[in-house]
């Protein structure tokens, strides 16, 4: 090969050089990664889609539907949104599910409505959805529905409050997700329920959106103890929501124990700040029953059972460190027991 | 053509810049044709061009961005704007779906020329003025929409969703649309003046300028079209997923567009790439996507091995510009 420009090297030579070198490298690393025991041809492929897959709830739904399918001989193929309102991501997610031939998907939606179009085309060409966690809208988007109750979590974590706060002036906190989220709703909405209190009573002093995370919750908290330094009802949509809550009551100075904070969700770093008194009382939701329960549902459909359809309850347990009268709950060593995360 | 001339056709053909992007694609391609009997098929290449289908028409108005040595962090949070009026106005303030998306295409082309004039006007860095603006439209988002999912919307919104079949494989007309503006961009850019203006912009602004080139009017008419085509985005947005969604655009979008203009072996430092690298880049990382779900392989892969091209990708570009300059 003659070299008109004498000695001087091609840079892209180079380029090309290195780039297929890392390609080698990536086919082998991914290669390493896919070659995890799958048995091939008739296996059943399941789907499970998350709103996002650091989530603790959702790190153990994605264990809990993996343990059923290794049980059940099916073959478990997971993605999740790159944050909790990634709908983009969850759309591609359902397609290239569908493609891989999965006979079911399970999905805790981002978004009530967004998902619907790619889930209506996965119906279509055969595949059982069943949403877990989180309901879609309208209801019949999806086959069936696994879930917790969130309304009656919010009824149960309402009616301790109230019963705590006996007979004492109350000033309250809400802290939400963000807008839009149905689980939150639903939650705020069993909250003042169990209270015993309407949507715009005077009582409620603030309402904040913390995103159900610990980082967000903090800052929202001290914006609602500007406003009010006299909270001493605190609701949270969630137990990180809650520890980043009782960070900004700590450093306010005041006695975090002077008020009545409670949660929902029961994963095992909330129910140890149960103990801790730092959460009053949480609603106790298993993720883990939702993934498994869905799991053996793809796994029947694809043997020729029915397709499963309507609402399936999850269960739900309040858990308290003081219990209180007429108020049922279980204890911390329950919850512990039963904790997820 | 005699063996000289065919041995220079094979060199320029080996040194073009989009061919290390292409192998990159070719040998991912081959990679998961192997794993896979579901990946090398009409129906999934479809699927995949749906899935770049947005990116790719941002990454667009990115790479003439890139190209003057500009960048634009505001991509994806200006059309999920876009996409909330075309949304709104339709749904729920009775609005005809034409005047609607006009005005939604019409907001977004308004942020490409408030853009270009912060830029041009002011002298202020792209990086900066679009993290502002980049704020600026995810709040109008929110605050509009009010954090609303629009559904029921009209037909003509849904438009680019809709399929027809060739020989048994459905395509989106969104799919088309994306592949004619990569058309229309590769046309602009290589053969007319205008084009050539964007490449002398970017690769030296005061040598461009003294050779009497308007650059200030070159980076407007850059940054109005960047505007246009994250307008059309939206309304492809709105035909890809059926609904006005308020949380759209936010996530990975802005950092999708950048990474196809990257991987397409644009350089940002301006004034080098292609735009066909682009739309090259954009289906890297779509078949990484798809490949790996259909392989059963967590997505999560799928941000390692992107991470890795772009910093290769970087890399080269690196590479090139010492040896060059």
């Amino acid at each position: 090969m003659r070299h008109p420009q004498g000695g001087e090297r091609r840079p892209w030579r180079f380029g090309l050089l290195t780039a297929l070198a890392v390609l080698v490298v990536m086919a082998v690393v991914v290669s390493v990664a896919a070659a995890k025991p799958t048995a091939r041809g008739a296996t059943v492929k399941v789907g499970l889609i998350t709103k996002d897959a650091t989530n603790p709830f959702f790190v153990k739904m994605h264990a809990g539907a993996n343990a059923a399918a290794s049980k059940a001989g099916a073959e478990l193929i997971y993605a999740a949104g790159k944050s909790s309102s990634d709908n983009a991501g969850q759309i591609t997610a359902i397609e290239n599910m569908v493609t891989a031939g999965v006979k079911g998907i399970l999905i805790t939606v981002a978004d009530a409505k967004a998902e619907n179009a790619a889930i209506a085309q996965a119906r279509a060409k055969g595949v059982l959805v069943i949403a877990l966690d989180s309901p879609t809208s309208p209801t019949t988007a999806v086959d069936a529905l696994f879930a917790t109750n969130n309304f009656n979590a919010g009824v149960f974590i309402g009616k301790y409050a109230r019963a705590a706060t006996k007979g004492r002036k109350v000033t309250i906190a809400m802290l939400d997700e963000h807008a839009g989220s149905s689980v939150g709703a639903l939650r705020h909405n069993g909250f003042l329920k169990g209270f015993g209190i309407k949507k715009n009573d005077k009582q409620i002093a603030c309402v904040a959106n913390g995103g159900g995370q610990q980082t967000q919750s903090q800052p929202a908290m001290e914006n609602c103890l500007q406003k009010n330094p006299n909270i001493n009802v605190l609701y949270t949509i969630n137990e990180p929501s809650a520890a980043g809550a009782w960070t900004a009551l700590k450093n306010a100075g005041k006695k975090p124990n002077g008020v009545t904070i409670v949660s929902v969700d029961g994963g095992c770093a909330g129910v140890r700040n149960v103990r801790a008194g730092i959460i009053d009382a949480t609603s106790q939701q298993y993720p883990l029953r939702m993934a498994s329960l869905g799991v053996a549902a793809v796994v029947k459909f694809a043997n020729g059972g029915a397709k499963a359809s309507g609402y399936t309850d999850t269960g739900l347990n309040l858990i308290a460190k003081k219990p209180l009268k007429g108020v049922p709950s279980k204890s911390v060593k329950y919850g512990l027991a039963n904790c997820w995360g | 053509m005699g063996p000289t001339g065919t041995l220079q056709l094979v060199r320029r053909v080996i040194t073009a810049p989009t061919v290390g992007p292409f192998i990159a694609l070719v040998v991912t391609m081959a990679f998961f044709s192997l794993k896979t009997d579901r990946f090398f098929q009409a129906e999934n290449f479809s699927l995949v061009l749906q899935q770049v289908m947005i990116v790719g028409v941002l990454a667009i108005g990115q790479t003439l961005v890139i190209l003057t040595a500009g960048i634009d962090l505001s991509v994806g949070t200006v059309m999920a704007l876009g996409q909330v009026i075309m949304t709104k106005l339709a749904v729920a303030n009775g609005v005809p779906a034409l005047p609607a998306l006009l005005l939604g295409i019409l907001v977004c082309v308004g942020f490409g020329v408030l853009h270009g004039g912060l830029v041009t006007g002011v002298r202020l860095p792209p990086f900066i003025i679009t993290l502002g603006t980049l704020n600026i439209a995810f709040a109008l988002t929110h605050i509009i929409s009010n954090d609303l999912t629009f559904t029921g919307l009209p037909k003509l919104e849904l438009f680019w969703g809709r399929t027809f079949n060739i020989s048994g494989t459905d395509f989106t007309y969104g799919v088309v649309l994306m592949l004619v503006l990569y058309a229309l961009a590769w046309y602009g850019l290589n053969q007319t003046a205008w084009g050539r203006h964007v490449y002398a912009t970017g690769d030296n602004r005061e040598a461009a300028r003294l050779t009497g080139i308007n650059t200030d009017r070159v980076l407007l008419s850059v940054y109005t079209l960047a505007g246009l085509s994250y307008g059309i985005a939206a309304w492809l947005l709105i035909g890809r997923t059926q609904v006005g969604d308020p949380n759209a655009g936010q996530t990975t979008e802005n950092l999708d567009s950048i990474t196809a203009v990257v991987l397409g072996g644009t350089s940002l430092f301006g004034g080098r790439g292609t735009i066909i690298g682009t739309l090259i880049g954009a289906l890297i990382v779509g078949v990484f996507r798809n490949g790996l779900t259909l392989i059963g392989v967590s997505v999560i892969y799928q941000y390692l091995v992107t991470g890795i091209l772009v910093i290769l990708a970087v890399s080269v570009d690196q590479f090139l510009h010492r040896r060059s300059g």
